[in-house]
């Protein structure tokens, strides 16, 4: 046991434990940071870990979201189908992107462009698809909230926030495994000289597709949970440009290829949008936009002053390895 | 369907996109210099739009007046914009550049909308319901007039970096940045003065734009994603691709609107950017890499 295991067993103690001392409000905030935690993991295998830098996760968010919702709203399947269903459309669509992309010799800017395309044609595309509702949006039947019914993924908020608690562990313990094994250490050497890793016989198109069907997988289970807890969905909404931002600034703000910078990141934003929420409130400054635009100013601080994130010199100040 | 209706959609689809195209042309000057993607590029072009709005409504000046002046304070906005904030950002990762813009970016719309308030703006001029016919042709003036003024402004642009010294220098930043170092060049202030005439473009075309459409804050993001899609679809650092893909895509908005349903004409956009990057990734006018 090091200071890092001790560490993270508190936190995952404390985390267990929140329910019992956090009140509805502080619940749905963990779930949200969880959620923003788990997703941002998930973006990070492909960015963090393989270089490859997507602006369009939302794409995997919503067609998770919208093929699980779809089929139980049409055929009443429920979400432990629809997962499956949901995983296999935003792998095949992640390879479909990445086998172009890559062919091609896409990469950089060009590649993080196309993503935007893709989730961007994708979300006018549902605007005009009247079978999930078209702009109007989709809702998923609401039912009782008070037993925990697992098969059908309806219960208290709890089980929703659990359910995040147990995919953002997993996706960590998942990403500390990938990053220690030989998966972890080709992607990293594709990240920082594709050229030379390839000149040592790493093929780079297959380890990218990996990156890229590992984290379309991830982020389609973020959107199959998306659907069933939200209960509605709207392409104008879950398609949206802004929506793949918020995915990326957590890990970005945490710490880009780090495990535990999409965690903290996560934590750190939607704290901070809450706070500067009551402030304002506190403030009387409650006028459209303006805490858009205090969310902004920190974000440009941080993100000058702060060039790897916070957790890379926060774990340098608690003597762990980030 | 008429004949002439497609004919005069279409020349109105080219005369807008040659605005969009001198927008998307400081997108892409700046991009073939400083090697930075503007992503708050659509927000900087809002924000000329309301210069324009406010400028017409407080002193009645109409916004063909106003674009020299509001294109002096871009550039110097865009001087201190690349040399205070953008230049430090240069040699980090892509992720990192793109999340400095993106924090401009929020930052400026979201101020726009605290100033502004969410309702949409205009300008009206008694030129803006007329036009020229020719024939069957309707030119709409204002549309033309918008058209000229991308124009000259994009003309204007090469002539600089064709047949003035600092043109070359700045050319020669581009090409080779070490180079350009050894040779002594200031390389710092020729990428501030490269992002200062990119939002120049951005200033005059935003001052055109006011003529044709409203202005809400909420159009910043969208512009920023039309100014990248021109600009791969043209070829992004290429300086004639950035006026070809504006007017491509202002003419397939313009067709995509009559022929299927005007909320889906950014769909064919975005449509064409996959293509583009698909089969010819450096774009339609672009060199290979």
């Amino acid at each position: 046991m090091n200071r890092a295991h001790i560490g993270l067993a508190l936190l995952a103690a404390l985390l267990l434990a929140l329910p019992a001392f956090a009140g509805s409000y502080a619940l749905s905030v963990a779930t949200l940071i969880l959620y923003f935690a788990y997703t941002g993991q998930a973006w990070n295998v492909m960015m963090g870990f393989a270089g490859q830098l997507s602006l369009g996760h939302s794409l995997y968010v919503g067609v998770g979201a919208y093929a699980a919702g779809a089929i139980f709203f049409h055929y009443g399947i429920g979400p432990w189908a629809g997962l499956w269903v949901a995983i296999l459309l935003c792998v095949a669509l992640g390879m479909v992107i990445g086998f172009l992309a890559f062919r091609f010799g896409i990469s950089g800017v060009y590649f993080a462009l196309l993503t935007i395309a893709f989730a961007e044609f994708t979300r006018i595309g549902f605007d005009h698809f009247d079978w999930v509702g078209g702009p109007g949006g989709l809702f998923l039947r609401v039912a009782q909230r008070d037993t925990w019914d697992i098969a059908a993924f309806r219960g208290p908020p709890l089980m929703y926030y659990y359910t995040m608690l147990v995919l953002t562990g997993g996706a960590f313990a998942l990403c500390s495994f990938l990053l220690k094994s030989r998966a972890g250490y080709y992607w990293q050497a594709i990240r920082e000289n594709e050229e030379a890793a390839q000149a040592l016989g790493i093929n780079s198109f297959r380890w990218k597709m990996y990156a890229v069907a590992l984290s379309s997988a991830m982020t389609a289970v973020s959107g199959v949970f998306f659907a069933f807890y939200y209960n509605n969905l709207f392409p104008e909404q879950i398609f949206h440009i802004s929506r793949s931002i918020e995915i990326i600034l957590g890990p970005i703000i945490g710490g880009v290829g780090t495990l535990f910078g999409p965690i903290l990141g996560a934590a750190v934003l939607t704290l901070l949008s809450d706070g500067i929420t009551d402030l304002l409130a506190a403030l009387g400054w409650e006028f459209p936009g303006i805490k858009q635009v205090f969310y902004g100013v920190v974000l440009l601080l941080v993100v000058m002053f702060l060039p790897h994130g916070i957790w890379p010199p926060l774990a340098r100040r608690l003597g762990l390895s980030a | 369907m008429a004949p002439e209706l497609i004919l005069n959609v279409t020349i109105a689809g080219v005369l807008g996109g040659l605005v969009y195209g001198l927008m998307a042309l400081g997108l892409s000057v700046i991009f073939g210099v400083v090697r930075v993607v503007n992503f708050a590029h659509g927000e900087m072009m809002t924000i000329a739009m309301y210069a324009a709005v406010v400028l017409f409504a407080a002193l009645k000046l109409d916004p063909f007046l106003v674009m020299l002046p509001v294109g002096a304070a871009f550039f110097v906005f865009g001087y201190i914009m690349q040399a205070g904030f953008i230049n430090p950002f240069i040699t980090r990762p892509e992720h990192s550049q793109f999340m400095l813009l993106v924090a401009v970016a929020i930052i400026m719309v979201n101020a726009l909308l605290v100033v502004f308030g969410p309702d949409a703006r205009n300008v009206q001029v008694d030129y803006q319901l007329e036009s020229f016919e020719i024939g069957k042709l309707l030119l709409d003036k204002a549309r033309l007039y918008a058209a000229i003024a991308a124009l000259v402004a994009a003309a204007a642009l090469f002539a600089f970096f064709k047949f003035t010294l600092m043109g070359k220098a700045i050319r020669a930043c581009a090409d080779n940045y070490m180079g350009a170092k050894v040779v002594g060049l200031d390389v710092k202030h020729l990428y501030a003065l490269t992002f200062g005439l990119g939002a120049v473009c951005v200033a005059i075309a935003g001052c055109a734009m006011v003529l044709l459409v409203e202005v809400t804050p909420a159009l910043g993001p969208a512009y920023t994603l039309l100014a990248f899609v021109i600009v791969i679809v043209g070829g992004l650092g290429s300086m004639p691709g950035a006026l070809l893909g504006g007017v491509l895509i202002g003419v397939s908005e313009a067709l995509a609107g009559l022929f299927i349903a005007p909320s889906a004409k950014s769909m064919f956009s975005f449509g064409l950017l996959i293509l583009v990057l698909l089969l010819r990734p450096q774009g339609l006018l672009g060199k290979k890499a």
